[in-house]
């Protein structure tokens, strides 16, 4: 433990960022996207000269505030950064100050170009945040900021109406997830009483608490982490997302959004461990939904869909590795991943910017046209294929080795979708790279500047050489990951397995873009509308879970509008009852005469039949 | 000096104050509202001198008891009253009009319906 004003230094810039940009966006004009820039570059520096101190062994805590103090309740504003809270950091930090710098050229020109840079760097602070934090009130606070950002920029090109819907559908399907989280917190400070987060993952695995409550408890916090990482059966968002701008897919992809739930896991260790039912739970939920979004992402014919597929088979990777005991290879494969899709997602951005659409069918032959971009994209799929020497390859046979301890099945699942990865990616590659261009728009793209080449450049340069961090060489980024678990032990035979797997699917995918001769039977035919269609889950949950929803709603509004009406209802009575009134009393001289005489003539009548 | 007679002038008294109360609330005009007013209150000194003519001496109401007035003098005392009634109507008249004036200058129409408490 250490004293120190580091973690909160960490959140200052993009804290100062988001306050300047919400404050001053018009005047600011062009200016915003630097200052977004210079706030997560900051942010960077800061987690740099954090994470080289915490590699020395020491936790840095910094000084807190009482949020909330009512009886035993305390609520502390704090931040500390151990190792895991370090590795996190940097990725988040890194990955943000790239994708800011690359939006500076992207967004150039959009209506909205400062509230941009307001947002992305609010879903900066929210992650940068959410790392930090010592309590689970703040944890959970930053966690639905996060959410919260997300909207924000999912829905960003708020005229159209799919981006809308995709903003609102990613808010409510996470929202299942954090229900999980926010459960699992109460439950936490019950059993604990405390909502500390070291307090509680210590009560956690000290053996006090009851089997039964660690089980319930570990499975609530995947819930929560499934949602937010678009784990099946919650992945339904997350290919939706793909409406915002493709900056925004590239952070929310590789290092904020979808992260926040493989960190909560990483964080919430002792718990999965804890309970052996939960930590076999996570594996194979990690390991299916891996091999079922790399399926689904055989059929998608746009572009950014098909990346989103692969984040959440990615993911299954790091949910496999948390499950199978290695916080170790979830991590590492975390960093590695974030720097890849980061990567694929700008050069995703690069095309869209030269083509104008995502569409694949739209492509074609942009190798030529665009050979830097595609340099970039070869080196981001290569590395989330998994050859060596690039980072994926390191980081996903340590998952597959500590996949090893956790049984036959996630094995082979996990083996499985290397092959898949291969097909698509190679399948993507060829589509859009290769052959003759299918478009106009294709045949005119240009390489774009090189404030957008830059970015991605330097994600290169890290997807190169991310792999080696493990190494003895690598200094403070080894020791940092080691602090986090042993590494797993890997045989040669599964590192010479998934490179030959890899090429066997690469060259798979090539058959399959370029139209290998398949017959199509009506089986074919059914299994690729299946594909597109996502397997029917969405259209399940329309039918099922949304429809009810949607039913229920209905008589909640029914209700409202019935208590509702008898409040306006009674008001608008009154009130029609005034207005008759007031024209009683329009300052009608002859009408109040005529009032009068017709009572005169009433009193009249009444006095002559009771004077008779 | 017969009932007939009576009841001829009360019966006419009784048509000009309808008269009059019909002209006070159907008529616009703020003088034919006015004129109205005025054929009320004669109405009711028509009321006046009539009665007072034909009051029978020693009339007696059937809760007051016998009248101490009746005959000439009470007939007299009628037309006298009523003549101060004509000069109560000529000040009226003197104030309704000014009234009328000054709401005009106010508001320029001469319909009273027109000169309510809105706007």
């Amino acid at each position: 433990m250490q004293e120190s004003w580091l973690p909160w230094a960490v959140l200052a810039p993009p804290f100062g960022a988001f306050v300047l940009l919400a404050a001053f966006r018009r005047p600011l004009g062009r200016l915003a996207g630097w200052i977004g820039a210079a706030g997560a570059t900051l942010a960077l520096v800061f987690a740099l000269q954090a994470a080289w101190t915490a590699s020395g062994g020491v936790t840095l805590s910094a000084p807190s505030v009482a949020l909330l103090s009512a009886g035993d309740v305390r609520i502390e504003l704090g931040a500390a950064i151990g190792p895991l809270q370090a590795v996190m950091l940097v990725v988040v930090a890194a990955v943000s100050a790239f994708v800011h710098l690359y939006s500076i050229d992207y967004m150039a020109g959009h209506r909205r170009y400062g509230t941009y840079f307001q947002h992305l760097s609010l879903f900066t602070l929210a992650m940068l945040g959410l790392v930090v934090a010592t309590n689970w009130v703040v944890f959970y606070l930053f966690w639905e900021l996060v959410g919260a950002a997300s909207y924000l920029l999912i829905g960003f090109d708020v005229e159209r109406e799919a981006a809308r819907r995709a903003a609102v559908k990613a808010f409510v399907v996470t929202r299942i997830g954090d229900l999980g989280l926010l459960a699992a917190i109460w439950g936490m400070a019950q059993g604990a009483g405390s909502f500390d987060i070291a307090e509680t993952l210590a009560w956690a695995s000290s053996g006090a608490a009851p089997a039964g409550t660690v089980t319930a408890l570990g499975l609530l916090m995947l819930l929560g982490a499934a949602g937010k990482s678009g784990q099946f059966p919650l992945h339904v968002w997350l290919p939706d997302a793909m409406e915002g701008p493709t900056p925004v897919s590239a952070l929310l992809h590789a290092a904020t959004m979808v992260a926040a739930g493989a960190y909560l896991l990483a964080l919430a260790f002792p718990i999965v461990q804890a309970s052996p039912e939960v930590a076999r739970t996570t594996a194979v939920l990690g390991a299916f939904t891996a091999l079922f979004a790399a399926t689904l992402a055989l059929g998608e014919e746009d572009l950014k869909r098909v990346l989103a597929y692969s984040t959440v088979s990615q993911l299954g990777y790091m949910f496999l590795a948390v499950g199978a005991g290695s916080r170790f290879a979830a991590m590492f494969h975390l960093t590695t991943h974030a720097f890849f899709k980061a990567l694929l997602f700008l050069a995703a951005g690069a095309i869209y910017h030269a083509v104008g659409t995502n569409d694949l069918a739209a492509m074609g032959g942009l190798a030529r046209r665009m050979p830097k971009t595609a340099g970039l994209f070869a080196l981001g799929a290569l590395a989330l294929v998994g050859f060596p020497p690039l980072a994926g390859f390191f980081s996903k046979e340590a998952v597959l080795a500590a996949a090893q301890e956790a049984g036959g099945v996630p094995l082979g699942l996990g083996v499985g979708t290397v092959f898949l990865t291969a097909v698509y990616m190679g399948r993507l590659y060829v589509l859009a790279f290769f052959g003759e261009p299918r478009t106009e728009a294709a045949r005119e793209a240009r390489e774009p500047g090189g404030l957008i080449l830059g970015p991605m450049a330097g994600l290169g340069v890290l997807v190169l050489v991310a792999g080696a961090a493990t190494a003895p060489v690598a200094g403070p980024s080894a020791r940092l990951l080691a602090a986090l678990g042993p590494a797993p032990e890997a045989g040669a035979g599964l590192g010479a397995a998934t490179v030959l797997l890899g090429i066997a699917g690469l060259l798979a995918g090539r058959r399959l873009a370029i139209g290998a001769r398949c017959p199509m039977t009506a089986a074919v035919r059914k299994a690729e509308q299946a594909l597109q269609a996502g397997f029917y889950v969405d259209a399940c949950y329309r039918r099922t879970v949304v429809a009810a929803s949607v039913f229920v709603g209905r008589i909640v509004v029914a209700v409202d509008a019935l208590v509702d009406g008898l409040f306006t209802g009674t008001a608008a009575a009154v009130a029609g009852a005034g207005r008759r009134l007031r024209e009683a009393e329009a300052g009608q001289v002859q009408r109040y005469n005529a009032v009068a005489l017709l009572v005169l003539v009433i009193i009249a009548l009444v006095a002559a039949i009771r004077g008779r | 000096m017969t009932d007939g007679m009576l009841v001829g002038l009360l019966l006419f008294g009784a048509l000009l104050f309808a008269l009059g109360l019909y002209g006070a609330l159907a008529q616009r005009n703020a003088v034919r509202v006015l004129l109205a007013v005025e054929l009320m209150l004669l109405a009711g000194g028509l009321n006046v001198v009539a009665l007072t003519r034909f009051l029978p001496a020693g009339a007696e109401n059937r809760r007051l008891g016998p009248l101490p007035l009746a005959g000439d003098y009470a007939a007299a005392l009628g037309q006298t009253t009523t003549l101060f009634f004509l000069a109560v109507a000529a000040a009226e008249v003197a104030i309704g009009l000014a009234a009328v004036i000054a709401a005009y200058r106010l508001r320029p129409t001469p319909n009273v319906d027109e000169m309510d408490e809105r706007e």
